[in-house]
């Protein structure tokens, strides 16, 4: 099992090199060391958010509220710091941690204590917390000149040659790598869903470790709320509109099963890299930007095509005959 | 996203039919609209008027047609995210064959024929390389809505003939919307076909027991293969009335309606777990919705805000009943 996720990640790995191959030989800048660390540091908001969502999906749950819960989360903070801008940033930074796993838990609450399918009550959220943006701010946004210089420099500074956004990213992807294989939590929450029957007897509270996923998932999206909106320098109802689908994106071309249980952090840093080698590219070589969405289509389809192979179970070889006769 | 813990059992003895009627999840929804409908008379004096009312069936028709196609498809266990992008796409091919000369039949059959074949894509990769349908189509979600972008850039196609935009904004008569009459049509068919059909058993047999069904002989892959195609046909459905009510098409046409299609089909008490579900819960979620946002409408409330309240109404109405029978059981 090992072995094969190994295999997969790194068919992932070889077809990002690719990509990045065939774009050097029409654009030789393309590969210098300088524009690859701006490609991760591009993708940096996207590994973290599409980290928390894997937690999620792993319990055979998803969250389409995490981008909602960004825009919210960021507004808050984006609004804060125009008000006061005393306050300092680490405040502001924790404060989004906060507000984002208060968000997050609430899902968690209503797919743990009501039992509520975890589709349903993220849409109901996404369509909520976006309003809300709409609502604290009143329409209104919140540019660069309100917003103070810390707020907009933090993660732009350099520490050892990266971005503080890529070491965010970094770390990030750590505290996740060790959450994943060396925790208990981590354990229960791949074995919800492989099976969430056998679970329950082997003593694992399947609602509160959804609910604790839930909760990790929107930590994340609101701690990238503070860094979207200090990275966009712009604040307003529509930021991330949509993005929910792009994180789900990372996930699975990254080798996240959407039916829960697999998936790695390895996978899904390379699935969200994967997205922002293409978005850079595509100018690069003088394509239409308007190509990236279908683009981004393709590569998902392709993905779960390739990603369902490796998965398809064995057994059941009378259901098959069955299938084959209708 | 099953969730193996919520075993179905069977009872000793079927409740009162008067009880259950009484009782039942649609009886709440029309509680909820009629309640809806005394408050907005109350709130605006525009409110109750011919014309404000026959306005107000254009806010969810072409939703609504959508999500009775949608609500078999969730009631067989499947699901499709990518019919706002059918709607961009077909509605671009609109565009496209009206630079071409295209008269309104030829438009007609384009939309609806563009609708179908991103239909029949979905199906085919769900039922035959047997991949989940959330995935694909979100995967075709980006694929349909990017090769509008592709063709249309930031363009947008305008110059649709009259007797195409009488499609959109034509009426019968009086007051009756063509809209409103293919709606009720289409509501009626989907109705016989679900709840009168041995199409509509076997699509609630599936989603209840997939394996099961295939065992008794039911053609899972097939069906579930036409359900994805008439989900399908309904967005180029849609398409051809959004395009003709609009007079233009933009690939950011219809951004969202997924989600409020989803949000009909499962305020109207289909469950999101599949098996179970009824068009009229559906039909009467979709005229809730209307009277919702059209109602906050004539109150000034912006479009953003009302989310906020199909959001709120989508959790509270699913979350009411098992919160009284949680009360009901510790009581």
């Amino acid at each position: 099992m090992n072995r094969l996720l190994k295999h997969r990640e790194i068919w992932l790995a070889l077809a990002i090199l690719l990509v990045v191959v065939l774009v050097t030989m029409r654009f030789s800048r393309f590969s210098q060391p300088g524009n690859l660390l701006t490609i991760f540091n591009d993708s940096s908001i996207l590994m973290m958010l599409a980290l928390g969502q894997m937690a999620v999906i792993l319990t055979r749950s998803i969250d389409l509220s995490m981008a909602a819960n960004l825009a919210l989360t960021g507004m808050v903070v984006a609004m804060l710091n125009a008000a006061f801008p005393g306050v300092p940033i680490p405040v502001l930074m924790a404060l989004s941690l906060v507000i984002g796993a208060g968000l997050g838990a609430f899902n968690g609450v209503l797919v743990w204590k009501l039992n509520i399918p975890p589709i349903v009550v993220t849409l109901g959220t996404l369509t909520i917390f976006r309003g809300l943006v709409f609502v604290i701010s009143g329409g209104a946004w919140v540019n660069a000149a309100q917003m103070s210089p810390d707020f907009i420099a933090l993660q732009r500074g350099v520490f050892l040659g990266l971005p503080v956004l890529s070491w965010f990213a970094i770390v990030t992807a750590a505290l996740f790598y060790i959450l994943m294989t060396r925790t208990a939590l981590g354990r229960s929450l791949y074995a919800i869903g492989v099976n969430p029957t056998a679970s329950v007897y082997t003593g694992i509270d399947v609602g509160k470790t959804k609910f604790l996923a839930f909760t990790i998932a929107g930590a994340v999206a609101g701690f990238c709320g503070y860094l979207w909106i200090s990275r966009y320098v712009i604040a307003s109802t529509e930021v991330a509109s949509g993005y929910e689908l792009t994180i789900i994106a990372a996930c699975v071309i990254g080798g996240v099963s959407i039916a829960g249980g697999i998936g790695s952090v390895p996978g899904v840093l390379l699935g969200a890299i994967f997205l922002g080698v293409i978005n850079n590219a595509l100018p690069v070589i003088n394509i239409s930007p308007f190509w990236q969405m279908a683009i981004s289509g393709a590569a998902i389809l392709l993905a779960v095509v390739l990603n369902a192979r490796g998965e398809a179970s064995k057994g059941r070889v009378i259901l098959k005959k069955a299938e084959a006769g209708s | 996203m099953t969730d193996t813990s919520s075993y179905r059992t069977l009872p000793d003895r079927l409740d009162n039919p008067l009880k259950s009627a009484v009782l039942s999840w649609e009886s709440l929804l029309v509680l909820v609209a009629v309640a809806i409908f005394i408050v907005n008379s109350f709130a605006s004096p525009y409110f109750l008027n011919a014309w404000s009312l026959s306005d107000l069936t254009f806010n969810f028709t072409e939703k609504a047609l959508i999500a009775l196609a949608m609500a078999l498809l969730i009631i067989s266990g499947e699901i499709d995210l990518s019919v706002a992008a059918i709607i961009s796409l077909a509605s671009t091919l609109m565009g496209l064959a009206l630079q071409y000369g295209a008269d309104t039949p030829v438009l007609v059959a384009v939309g609806l024929g563009a609708g179908i074949a991103c239909g029949a894509f979905n199906g085919f990769l769900v039922t035959r390389l047997k991949l989940p349908s959330i995935v694909v189509t979100i995967g075709t979600m980006s694929l349909f809505r990017g090769i509008s972008f592709i063709i249309l850039g930031d363009q947008s196609f305008k110059g649709y003939p009259a007797s195409f935009a009488w499609l959109g904004q034509g009426y019968v008569g009086w007051v009756i919307s063509f809209e409103l009459v293919l709606f009720a049509v289409c509501a009626i068919i989907y109705w016989v076909l679900l709840h009168r059909t041995n199409f509509g058993r076997r699509v609630f047999a599936i989603g209840n027991n997939d394996v099961a069904a295939r065992f008794s002989g039911v053609r899972v892959d097939k069906i579930k293969f036409i359900l994805f195609c008439l989900t399908g046909l309904m967005s180029g459905m849609a398409a051809v009335l959004l395009t003709a009510r609009l007079g233009s098409t933009r690939p950011s046409i219809a951004e969202g309606w997924e989600l409020e299609a989803i949000t009909m089909v499962v305020l109207g008490g289909v469950s999101i777990l599949g098996g179970a579900g009824s068009i009229i819960g559906v039909v009467l979620a979709a005229l809730i919705m209307g009277l919702v946002t059209f109602g906050l409408g004539l109150l000034n409330v912006p479009g953003i805000v009302m989310s906020i309240f199909t959001g709120s109404l989508l959790i509270v109405v699913i979350a009411l009943p098992i919160l009284f029978r949680m009360w009901r059981q510790r009581a």
